[in-house]
């Protein structure tokens, strides 16, 4: 009797957010149409990818989003792991594998840290911060949770692009740096446009009674460019290249504070 | 008698100076440290095989106009201190064995 193996259907597409294109691998329709409407503007089927994931979805655990993460790197592999997932990538091989119930939280995070990762040897880095195109520069405002993100993404004038209300890519060029649009979303649950800019400027965010750009000493904007850096892996070489990448980047690129109030004049010091 | 104080970077810090102050992070742990002028003479100097008294009549005395006893003593709370924090590495004797040199990105 021939043995019939089962025909599995397999779905794929590439989710490219800056200059990393990632391509995801499901037999689950289901969720690529979850991928697609949750990367909206930055899913297409048909682009390159530079790294190729698989994902292997299993049922709900009881674990969430806010369990202990872990990136180590064993072998030469990366090995991410959360209660609500756990993923594996060969960086050189540039492949790996999710494995995660249907849901967009704990893909969201994968991806996360894989742009850390790769971004990490290249100069660049994921920031806690709003970003936005004005007058075609790209203007970072970083800060915790509660410094003003979403509340100056909001205030932004119409002339402005949004990249982000919660995080942004920033890469490394030969003249600069420049900041992409990113699907990472704060409480504005609007996904940033995709598109990019030179970074002109980074402000750390306060809030206070008036609007007010002063500058920084270096070793400021340096404390608080990392303070706001996302990096999740704490081995040796991933912290020295995420350190030199923030020590570049305040090299080259002006920080200044921004204390501002809740009030759309504040944009009229930017750009 | 006084014992000679000898200082090396620890080679799993990066360190960078920044303006008058020098950022350190600790690889291990992500922590991250600012040096002030004083350290970051000490940070910049501490080569393994110039003694403490040495670096402070070279760099601090000068810098600061300070009297020498004062500034051996000052500088010797400090050395201890950054060592405590894993940032120096201390010895009696000349240290040549931090085999991977410390990520310094002095400008």
């Amino acid at each position: 009797m021939p043995e019939v193996a089962p025909q599995i259907d397999r779905y794929s597409t590439v989710i490219a957010i800056g200059a990393v294109a990632i391509r995801l691998n499901t037999s689950d329709s289901d969720f690529l149409e979850l991928l697609h409407q949750r990367y909206a503007g930055y899913v297409s089927a048909e682009a390159q990818a530079e790294f190729e994931f698989d994902v292997d979805l299993v049922p709900p655990t009881f674990c969430g989003p806010d369990g202990d993460l872990s990136v180590t790197l064993r072998s030469g592999r990366w090995v991410l792991d959360r209660g609500d997932f756990r993923a594996e990538l060969d960086l050189a091989g540039r492949h790996g594998s999710i494995r995660q119930s249907p849901n967009p939280y704990s893909i969201d995070a994968v991806l996360r840290i894989v742009h850390t990762l790769v971004l990490a040897k290249q100069g660049g880095f994921l920031l806690h911060s709003a970003s936005a195109i004005r007058n075609g520069k790209a203007f970072l405002f970083a800060g915790v949770s509660g410094a003003g993100k979403t509340t100056i993404s909001r205030l932004a004038p119409k002339d402005a692009t949004l990249l982000t209300d919660e995080i942004s890519h920033v890469s490394k060029r030969d003249n600069g740096y420049v900041a992409f649009g990113t699907p990472f979303t704060g409480e504005l649950a609007k996904l940033g446009q995709n598109t990019s800019a030179p970074v002109a400027a980074l402000y750390l965010l306060a809030q206070g009674p008036a609007n007010r750009i002063e500058p920084v000493s270096a070793s400021d904007a340096g404390r608080g460019l990392l303070a706001n850096m996302l990096f999740f892996a704490q081995d040796q070489e991933t912290v020295r290249w995420v350190f030199k990448a923030a020590c570049d980047f305040v090299d080259r690129v002006p920080v200044y504070k921004l204390t501002f109030v809740p009030d759309a004049r504040v944009w009229e010091l930017i750009g | 008698m006084n014992k000679k104080m000898y200082l090396a970077r620890n080679p799993r810090i990066a360190a960078r100076r920044l303006g008058e102050e020098t950022l350190v992070m600790a690889a291990q742990g992500s922590t991250l440290f600012t040096l002030n002028a004083t350290a970051t003479i000490l940070w910049q100097a501490a080569d393994g095989v110039t003694t403490l008294d040495e670096i402070v009549e070279r760099h601090i005395c000068p810098e600061f106009d300070v009297k020498p006893e004062e500034a051996i003593r000052d500088a010797e709370a400090l050395a201890e201190d950054l060592y405590r924090h894993g940032i120096l590495v201390i010895s009696e004797k000349p240290i040549t064995s931090t085999k991977s040199p410390a990520l310094e990105h002095a400008r």
